[in-house]
């Protein structure tokens, strides 16, 4: 255990230098050369990286800091302490490794604006850092609105692109709301509770049963995290955000940035309310709304046209399925939706780089419009293949396994629809990203008609000065990387293993309060359950795949299947067509959607307990 | 009245939130967004208040005491107060900029990104 | 969703949120109340480290880190602003126009009272442990009187005299000032952001340990953000126009 030593003094250093790095490159930003500010920003990226990897290591039993040394003495505790666990350290030590490979990507060629997109990109990693490793609910909202602050500027980076701009305001309007949520239940809690710390609200509402005060302060708080982690129905910001964004950006926010929303769910339920709002109410309410989301997020993806719009509805559709698997409420499961979430991050990562280089190298990111277009780029589509295979949850790939402990999870817990959920919706994803890249790459299936309704990707500005011609290995790099990554997760066994393992510290409720308050030191952790391939897992994940490929095939000959089936597709494709209406990019109706949720989850919470 | 300052509260947030829904011009809503996060100040602030206790700032008049109001919600609604101004000056730049590219600023009329 | 449908949509999910709340609301201590634990709490530790004004020394001190990452936010909004007005590809500097007229009156009261108001939001900053005030509130103060020129004179006069790059730089060393003074606290057994030097004596200017510091560095880092983010906003108004030729 590290309590106030040197490790533990990495915590608060590891947000430090992000922020030094930044100054330093607004300093020399407007005379320094390329290479000199790329070499600062990735300089800054790889040194947060070594302090989070330092800190995974040593966070086996918490690492444990009172910022500023206000250590909790006999009396009420007044300091900021910061918890870093494994999945804490975990998740900051994926942003990191995300946002050295977005760099890398966008060294060469980007319109960097004075260095001010690393600038932003470096304090976007601080504030995930500092999300994922304090211990304080308000230092969260804090954390929560850094990294807001920096994406929403980052989303409307490219400002001569119509779209980027409005996908910012969405998102900027949509998520504050949100935190402003937060807020005010932090402040319900607070006079309630008399503490801002984790732990110290935990021990004060321990044992008692929960009044509406502490449900709606509970439903509050978790509004911004759900706002984040795109939970239906807070969800249309994503979409929007996503659908103009640079590249690089986009594997941030779908590759850590949505799951950082999931992890501040579990945290706060897992350190301030297990004692008092009984676990079999935060499943139910978990699994309805990870269902859902993974349905609407999987209908609409089959809809898009966009490359992006498509992958970030799959990012949807995934995050619901991380819902479903880490609201089983149980060890399996939340190791499930960790080991998930990182070789999504593989898979989906790389699929976006790639849809980045296709908009540099055909000014373009339709699917309709690149139709047959990227035949000459045969290593690009042999990648993206790969990747939809990965996104469709196939084994060896990471995100097979994960989705494998993830369906046993909710199986041995006796819901038999998630096994059924997981299949179809990674199937679906899947196969949507394979039609599209059949289409682009090999030029499959006849030319599609134009639908009005769907919005094209012909309008996005290309992010580099002019079109890349030549694959060189700072935008292909990153992309083999993350799906090698992905495949090593799966392949590996000791790589899943070292995920799983502390993992399970994220349900100690009683063991962290014992730790951070009272200095007590942790049982030892059980020996991790085998994460590994069972053969359950083994077949599912076949079966997403050949399901995949078989979506693809219906999408790529739509409309002579539709010709042929028309009347029995017509219910179908008008509830697709009623839930794409929804999606207006109107942010009234996405403020309104807001408040539809928090009522939502305020039933769903509040009423079994009455 | 012992209630009343929260229900000002939740009123000024709601009433924030209505403005976003029926908005017609972006800097509106951007501006009633702000009006949502001044119902957090006055929550945080009423959560903190103390009757008949004075300001947590001690001098030659005011000895040190624990008889003051709150100190820990000021800072939290300083805080508050930094981070709305901030995304405030984001939000409003952003709609400038669509002001200029997309020639309006009424969201109904902005259908770039739709289904 | 149309407007009407969007309007009922929002008015009857508003009614239910206002019920939720009020059901919270009731469980609240009553207004007023006298039972503020975590008040008692911090007031004891800042009297214990010297600082007059328990509100400071709960932001830099007691939870600094909570300070760090509210400059921080300032830090990345200026900066994004700077991203998002910058000057497209098709727009240039057309010059300001100076077209309009500014009362005598008017010039010569603003022209007087700018060094007042500079001098004032440095009195503020520099005495933010002991009075209400800080880096935050001084350096907006700050910023407003180097505006003045704005007002009182043209946008002529105010881009002469406030060179951005500088304040750009002043930002920079402001924010990386709270940061290093972080760090260099993470070198002693006070641990980062820590309270390290000496603590000086209630109620005087030197007083609170290294509040003053941190103080200063917000200061510098607020007024120089407040100045370049107004003038990006005044670039966009006054000086960019579409390319010509």
């Amino acid at each position: 255990m590290h309590f106030d030593d040197g490790v533990s003094q990495l915590a608060p250093v590891s947000l430090a230098v992000p922020i030094v790095a930044c100054c330093l490159l607004l300093a020399i930003g407007r005379r320094a050369s390329r290479g000199v500010t790329n070499g600062v920003a990735i300089s800054g990226a790889l040194a947060v990286a070594g302090t989070d990897v330092a800190l995974y290591a040593a966070s086996g039993s918490r690492v444990i800091n009172w910022v500023g040394h206000w250590l909790p003495g006999r009396g009420h505790p007044v300091g900021i302490v910061l918890v870093v666990d494994r999945t804490g350290a975990g998740i900051a030590l994926l942003a990191a490794v995300l946002m050295v490979l977005a760099l890398v990507y966008s060294a060469k060629y980007f319109d960097t604006a004075d260095a001010h997109y690393q600038c932003l990109m470096l304090l976007f990693l601080a504030g995930m850092n500092g999300f994922a490793l304090t211990g304080d609910l308000f230092d969260m909202f804090v954390f929560f609105e850094l990294m807001g602050a920096a994406a929403y500027a980052l989303t409307g980076f490219k400002v001569e692109d119509r779209t980027s701009l409005q996908g910012a305001l969405n998102f900027g309007i949509v998520n504050s709301l949100g935190a402003y949520l937060t807020l005010m239940g932090i402040g319900l809690l607070y006079a309630r509770t008399s503490q801002l710390g984790l732990a110290q609200i935990g021990t004060a509402l321990d044992h008692r049963s929960p009044d509406a005060l502490v449900v709606v302060a509970f439903v509050l708080v978790m509004t911004g995290w759900l706002v984040k982690a795109a939970a239906v129905p807070f969800h249309f910001w994503l979409d929007d955000a996503h659908a103009a964004a640079p590249a690089p950006v986009c594997i941030l926010f779908s590759g850590v940035m949505v799951e950082l929303g999931l992890y501040g769910v579990l945290r706060v339920y897992w350190t301030c309310f297990a004692g008092t709002i009984p676990a079999s109410d935060v499943r139910r309410t978990l699994l309805v709304i990870g269902a859902v989301t993974a349905l609407v997020g999987a209908a609409m993806c089959l809809a898009q046209r966009h490359l992006k719009r498509l992958l970030a509805f799959s990012t949807i559709a995934h995050m619901g399925l991380f819902m479903c698997a880490a609201g089983t409420m149980d060890g399996t499961g939340v190791t499930g939706a960790a080991v998930y979430v990182v070789g999504h991050a593989g898979a989906k990562c790389a699929l976006f780089l790639l849809a980045g280089i296709l908009l540099n190298r055909y000014g373009s990111v339709d699917e309709v419009t690149l139709h047959g277009k990227a035949r000459d780029a045969p290593v690009l589509g042999a990648l993206f293949g790969l990747g939809t295979l990965a996104l469709a949850g196939m084994p060896p790939f990471g995100s097979g396994l994960g989705k494998a402990v993830g369906e046993d999870a909710l199986s041995s817990s006796g819901y038999w629809f998630g096994p059924v959920l997981f299949v179809a919706v990674s199937a679906i994803t899947g196969g949507a990203a394979l039609r599209a890249g059949g289409r682009m790459f090999l030029g499959l299936g006849p030319k599609p008609f134009e639908d009005e309704e769907q919005t094209t990707g012909d309008e996005e500005q290309p992010e580099t000065a002019e079109r890349i011609t030549r694959l060189p290995a700072s935008l292909v790099g990153p992309i083999v990387v993350l799906l090698a990554g992905c495949a090593a997760l799966g392949l590996v066994p000791s790589a899943a293993h070292a995920i799983g393992s502390g993992v399970e510290r994220l349900l100690d409720h009683g063991g962290y309060e014992a730790q951070v308050l009272r200095h007590v030191a942790p049982q030892p952790a059980p020996p991790p359950e085998d994460i590994d391939w069972s053969t359950t897992g083994v077949l599912l994940g076949l079966l997403s795949a050949a399901l995949a490929v078989v979506t693809a095939i219906a999408g790529w000959y739509a409309e002579p299947i539709q010709r042929r089936a028309g009347a029995f597709l017509k219910p179908f494709q008008r509830c697709l067509a009623g839930l794409r209406a929804l999606h207006s990019g109107h942010v009234g109706d996405y403020v309104a959607w807001l408040m539809v949720g928090v009522v939502v989850l305020t039933a769903i919470v509040g009423l079994p307990l009455r | 009245m012992s209630y009343y300052g929260y229900f000002v509260a939740g009123a000024v947030l709601l009433v924030g939130v209505f403005g976003m829904a029926r908005s017609r011009n972006l800097v509106h809503a951007v501006v009633c967004l702000s009006v949502s996060q001044a119902g957090t100040y006055v929550m945080l602030l009423s959560i903190g208040y103390q009757r008949h206790a004075t300001a947590p700032v001690f001098g030659s008049t005011q000895k040190p005491s624990a008889d003051v109001v709150d100190p820990v919600m000021q800072a939290l609604c300083l805080t508050d107060i930094v981070v709305s101004a901030t995304v405030t000056a984001l939000l409003l730049a952003l709609s400038l900029q669509i002001a200029k590219h997309h020639g309006t600023t009424d969201p109904d009329e902005l259908t770039a990104l739709r289904g | 969703m149309n407007r009407s449908v969007r309007l009922w949509v929002v008015t009857i999910a508003g009614l239910a949120v206002a019920v939720a709340f009020g059901l919270a609301f009731v469980g609240l201590p009553s207004f007023g109340g006298s039972s503020h634990p975590y008040r008692t709490a911090a007031v004891h530790a800042a009297v214990a480290h010297q600082t007059a004004n328990v509100v400071s020394s709960v932001n830099f001190d007691q939870r600094g880190l909570d300070t760090l990452g509210e400059e921080t936010i300032l830090f990345a909004s200026v900066i994004g602003v700077s991203a998002l007005l910058r000057p497209s590809q098709e727009e240039q500097d057309a010059g300001p126009s100076d077209t309009g007229r500014v009362l005598g009156l008017t010039q010569i009261f603003g022209y007087a009272v700018i060094p007042l108001v500079c001098i004032i939001g440095l009195d503020v900053i520099a005495h933010g442990q002991l009075t209400p005030g800080g880096g935050f509130q001084g350096g907006i103060i700050v910023a407003s009187g180097i505006h003045l020129l704005y007002v009182a004179g043209s946008y002529s006069t105010l881009d002469k005299l406030r060179p951005v790059a500088l304040f750009e730089h002043g930002e920079a060393v402001g924010a990386a000032a709270f940061a290093c003074l972080g760090v260099a606290g993470a070198a002693t057994t006070m641990g980062f952001l820590g309270n390290v030097l000496p603590r000086g004596t209630f109620g005087q200017l030197y007083s609170a340990g290294s509040v003053p510091l941190l103080n200063g560095a917000v200061g510098v880092e607020v007024a120089s953000g407040a100045i370049v983010l107004v003038a990006k906003f005044l670039d966009q108004a006054i000086l960019l126009g579409p390319k010509r030729g």
